[in-house]
């Protein structure tokens, strides 16, 4: 593999790394808004990995241009989906939260060892 | 009413007698122990009206629902089980009538809940005994256990608990553990677990197999209580005697050798099975099984224990009879089934009321105590005799077919074992009544008398059964000919 | 179009619609009303439709009458029937029994959006199991995932918070394990289409990124089907949420991660990947059996009542994965209806559990203590449910076992070793439902307890329409069957 196929690999390469650093986040960090963090950057480097498949070299906006008929449009699926993906993404963020305001005020603390030791 | 509708009635009866049972308890206790007679004799009357067509060479079927291909929920009349419903049923009202003096005489707790389970174990033995397959006898077999759980924990205490947990233990998990897989695996050849004159599983499997199948059935069998799964016999006998008398005297244990004579000679079929050479085993296991638990007995002191080490030797007696596998030795393990019954439960009955009348329970108690109590040492002594097997009791016919067949399948193991169990069974007995008749009491015992009169009726009664079965056993014989002489 | 022919739709659009009409219906008892005609209607229809794919045959449905592969489609067999009678069942008996237990529990001015939450977490579910598109599969499983967060969270019990929050973090993962693995199919093939897939992938000739899909759907659905080792999540979550949410959850929602995993597993991956099943097997067998031994010993000696269930389900489990495992119909066939009757024994002994809290404060099991006396109904349920579970004659639970074993028996001496585990973790069923019913039965109450009274009616009532449902499916297990061999059929109907 040259270099160039590596860095032709540039966002793939990205992807994984953020993967590992959210999941690294989330099994490591004991407190919740910081798994809730790395859950976050997990999500989003699926996100990136969605819109890197999308695109086609040479491609436009997949808007059709009924004057262009040779463009290359990029594919338009993956973006659609990943939009979906994005709001479930936010609102499990939302939840997240939500739930550690309701821990916080249950426990006084949102460190999971001293919820832990709390029960 | 037909004869199909018949069987399905023998164990309706029970089960909604027990509901009856529990809706009686609210008008007192007197109309409680009426429902009770009344629903085993009406019992008793629907079972026994059975018995003339099954002499007549009749057999009924009748399929509730089919669960699976090949596999029912159905029943089936037949002699082995016509026999052990008609014991079983008939039972009931003597115990029923035993067991109203011994729970008032003992001023019992919880009367309705034994009632109520006494009246749902009968249920689950009626449908053992009509089982046409496997697995509706093993239905049966489960309710059985469980139902007579809350008989044996009946006192309540941590000991009691503790004893029935382990009955509990040792029978479910033999019959879920065991011989749930054989049935299974039964089916797994055959394609069905219908009990077939002949046996069903001749050319579909051979060699060692077979022994490991009979094994998962011997040893899945726990109420048959061949050891090394026999502790959950003597483990039952914190129950109250009345319970001791029927269920681990003539329900629960009968059902167990039942089950596995009917396995023996409806599921391998006995031809097959003598054929096979992996199937020794088991005489060498009930040999020892007989031997060992009656010099087990002849170190108890407790007297329950002692008849319950007892029940375990005289129960692989019917096992090894089966296992001889000839035609006369099968007859003798029918009509032991029956002997057995009669004596053993005429010895728990006595026991129970040795315990109601004068609060004893040890052997070396005993001194004298014949005097005191004529009747039911009377009885006791007669069900002793038939337990080692001298005439003129029922148990002297048994022993004399089981030896017959012995004799026609030269099988040396057996004679011997018989011989020796005989002089074991007279060296735990005879003192006893030795002890009872000739010795003198205690000089600090107060004077206590008999049990209370239902008690001594119901003993005097079995007592005299022993007797006269030795005379007419007939019909057992003759019930249990159709099986192992048809062609 | 006649109406028969929207069924499909309607299935999973009434609970979806009808969630926020329920929010707005803030007087008394009006959401739970509405709730609980919307789940009894989602019933109806999957009964209906299962009357249609009882027979064999199978639906299809092009959402707004745009064809696959560019529309989205929906798509019920007998298996998705079958999950579907699971999910609304579950559903719709629970939100309707359990009014009493959700009243305790829930204050009132929440209970509107507690109900909507359901409506959607059961539109979740029954989106998932009909939906033929790889990507809704993701969404429904999310919609689902979310509203059984809010569920679980929204109980009294201030535990039930880092529970959900630990089920939130691992649901998340999964779901995002199996968004990647889409994801790389997509780039493969081009189609998120389960049927397209199917074909599609055939043509592919680079298997690695294929393997790498595999794993990550796998495993993301593990996560959610609570596989050993990756069940921590649930005892916890079971164990604090509401009890009629428990009921509810545990009746379903581990199962349609099971039903989807296996769908993908023999539809789009065996079909194509060389190997493939032994390697499925070789995963999934050493898991389910380690899952089923280490679980149900756990379960043996733990002492409260709800996670002792909680544990008997990461092990009720293993058995469906070891049906699945086996790789033939017969052990497919005893794995699908396995996933049902151990759903009828649950929802028995969940809702059995739930009228015991609205008794007894303290569900540990020593708490319970001569229950009987006082509560002899529900105890009697529990019964039930209990033999169902452990799979005694006459049960439900019964038809399931025999069958595993049956087809476990065609393997041979390691066959021989598998029905032993079997067997010996019956016995630990046994073990442990035992200790429940002598605690109920046979221990002197506890003073404090003295008093208690039997459980609400409705809930009486429904807890007891389960369990005989038990013995009637343990007797005429004919439907389910019916349903569970044609499932088997179509599973192993893809080529190898």
């Amino acid at each position: 593999m040259t270099l160039i196929e590596i860095l032709g690999h540039f966002n793939y390469w990205v992807f994984a790394i953020l993967l590992m650093v959210g999941f690294y986040a989330v099994i490591v960090k004991h407190n919740l808004i910081k798994k809730l963090i790395g859950l976050s950057i997990f999500q989003s480097a699926v996100f990136l990995m969605y819109i890197t498949m999308d695109k086609v070299e040479g491609g436009t906006a997949p808007i059709i241009q009924p004057d262009l008929p040779d463009q290359i449009y990029s594919n338009p699926l993956p973006q659609v989906l990943i939009l979906t993906a994005i709001v479930v993404g936010v609102s499990t963020l939302a939840l997240g939260l939500s739930l550690i305001v309701r821990i916080n005020e249950r426990y006084g603390t949102i460190e999971e060892d001293e919820i832990l030791e709390a029960d | 009413m037909t004869p199909e509708l018949t069987l399905i009635t023998a164990i309706l009866l029970p089960l909604t007698g027990a509901a009856a049972i529990a809706v009686a308890s609210r008008f007192g206790d007197n109309i409680r122990e009426a429902t009770t007679l009344v629903i085993a004799a009406a019992l008793a009357i629907n079972v026994w009206q059975l018995i003339p067509l099954v002499m007549a060479g009749d057999r009924y079927d009748i399929i509730l629902t089919e669960i699976l291909p090949g596999l029912h929920l159905a029943l089936h009349l037949e002699p082995l089980g016509m026999m052990f419903a008609a014991l079983a049923s008939g039972l009931w009202i003597v115990n029923s009538i035993y067991s109203i003096g011994y729970m008032r005489g003992n001023n019992e707790s919880h009367q309705t809940r034994f009632y109520i389970c006494f009246a749902l174990s009968i249920a689950a033995t009626m449908g053992i005994a009509f089982s046409a397959n496997l697995f509706t006898l093993f239905l049966f077999y489960e309710a059985l256990t469980l139902s007579t759980y809350p008989l044996v924990s009946h006192k309540g205490d941590v000991d009691t608990v503790r004893s029935a947990r382990v009955y509990l233990g040792i029978l479910l998990s033999t019959s879920i553990g065991l011989l749930l897989p054989a049935i299974i695996w039964t089916y797994f050849l055959a394609g069905h677990v219908d009990f077939v004159l002949g046996g069903i599983l001749e050319g579909v499997v051979d060699g060692p197999q077979v022994g490991l199948l009979l094994a998962l059935f011997v040893f899945g069998i726990g109420k048959a209580a061949v050891m090394p799964v026999h502790r959950w016999l003597p483990a039952a006998m914190v129950a109250p005697t009345p319970v001791s008398a029927l269920l681990h005297a003539v329900a629960v244990v009968k059902a167990g050798v039942f089950t596995l004579t009917k396995v023996i000679t409806y599921i391998f079929g006995i031809d097959f099975l003598f054929g096979e050479a992996s199937s020794g085993w088991l005489m060498y296991v009930t040999s020892f099984t007989i031997l060992t638990a009656s010099i087990v007995a002849l170190r108890q002191q407790n007297l329950k224990r002692m008849l319950a080490y007892s029940t375990i030797s005289q129960l692989s007696y019917v096992v090894m009879a089966a296992a001889i596998l000839k035609p006369l030795a099968e007859v003798g393990a029918t009509v032991h089934m029956v002997s057995h019954a009669f004596g053993k439960i005429t010895l728990f009955f006595a026991a129970g009321a040795i315990y109601v009348a004068a609060h004893k329970t040890e052997i070396p108690q005993l001194k004298g105590i014949g005097r005191q109590m004529p009747w039911t040492m009377a009885a006791f002594t007669i069900g002793a005799l038939s337990m080692i097997g001298v005439p003129p009791t029922g148990g002297f016919v048994s022993k004399w077919y089981i030896l017959a067949g012995a004799f026609q399948a030269g099988n040396l193991i057996a004679i011997v074992t018989i011989i020796v169990s005989t002089a074991l069974n007279a060296a735990y007995f005879l003192p006893i009544i030795y002890m009872a008749w000739f010795m003198e009491p205690e000089s600090s015992e107060k004077a206590h008398g008999e049990a209370p009169v239902t008690m001594v009726i119901a003993l005097t009664f079995t007592a005299a059964l022993v007797l006269l079965f030795f005379l007419f056993n007939a019909p057992v014989v003759e019930l249990e000919r159709q099986i192992v002489e048809q062609p | 179009m006649t109406f028969n022919e929207h069924l499909p739709a309607l299935q999973v659009i009434v609970p979806l619609l009808s969630a926020p009409i329920v929010i707005l219906l803030t007087p008394r008892g009006l959401a739970w009303a509405a709730a609980a005609a919307s789940t009894l209607f989602s019933l109806f229809i999957a009964i209906a439709l299962a009357m249609t794919t009882v027979t064999g045959t199978a639906l299809t449905y092009d959402l707004g009458g745009w064809e696959a592969p560019y529309g989205i489609t929906l798509s019920i067999d007998a298996f998705s029937s079958l999950l579907l009678l699971i999910v609304t069942g579950a559903g719709a008996v629970a939100i309707i029994a359990g009014k009493a237990s959700i009243d305790v529990q829930i204050e009132t001015h929440r209970q509107p959006l507690f109900y909507s939450a359901w409506l959607l977490a059961l539109a979740g579910l029954i989106g998932m199991v009909i939906s033929a598109d790889a990507f809704n599969i993701f969404v429904f499983m999310e919609i689902s995932s979310l509203a059984s967060y809010i569920l679980i969270a929204g109980g009294p019990d201030r535990r039930a918070l880092p529970a959900t929050f630990k089920y939130l973090i691992t649901g998340t993962i999964g779901a995002t394990f199996y968004l990647i693995g889409v994801g790389l199919i997509y780039m493969l093939t081009g189609t998120l289409n389960l049927a397209d897939m199917e074909a599609r992938i055939s043509e592919v000739t680079s298997l690695n990124p294929l393997l790498a899909a595999a794993g990550f759907i796998t495993i993301g659905l593990a996560l959610k089907a609570a596989v050993f080792p990756l069940h921590v999540w649930l005892p916890n979550a079971y164990t604090h949420a509401p009890h009629m949410v428990t009921a509810f959850l545990a009746a379903c929602g581990t199962k349609v991660a099971i039903y989807v995993l296996l769908r993908f597993n023999f539809f789009v991956f065996q079909a194509n990947l060389p190997e493939h099943a032994v390697q499925f097997a070789f995963f999934l067998m050493p898991l389910a059996l380690l899952g089923t031994v280490i679980a149900s010993a756990v379960a043996m000696f733990e002492g409260h009542l709800k996670r002792l269930l909680a544990f008997s389900s990461v092990a009720q489990m293993g058995y469906v994965l070891i049906g699945a495992s086996l790789l033939n119909a017969s052990g497919l066939m005893a794995s699908v209806i396995h996933l049902f009757n151990h759903a009828m024994a649950k929802a028995a002994l969940f809702l059995a559990v739930a009228s015991l809290a609205i008794r007894f404060r303290d569900l540990r099991v020593d708490e319970l203590a001569g229950a009987a006396r006082t509560m002899p109904w529900t105890c009697a349920a529990f019964v039930v449910g209990g033999l169902s579970l452990v799979g005694i004659p006459g049960t439900a639970g019964f038809i399931s076992k025999w069958l595993l074993i049956l087809s476990v028996m065609d393997h041979g001496h390691f066959g021989i070793l598998l029905v032993a585990i079997i067997v010996l973790t019956s016995l630990m069923a046994v073990y442990y439902v035992w200790r429940v019913v002598e605690k109920l039965y046979f221990a002197a109450p506890r003073l404090s307890n003295v008093r208690v009274n039997e459980a609400p009616l409705t809930l009486l009532v429904a807890t007891w329409i389960v369990a005989l449902g038990n013995v009637a499916f343990g007797l005429y297990p004919e439907l389910p069957l019916t349903l569970a061999s044609h499932a088997a059929e179509t599973l192993m109907e893809h080529p190898r």
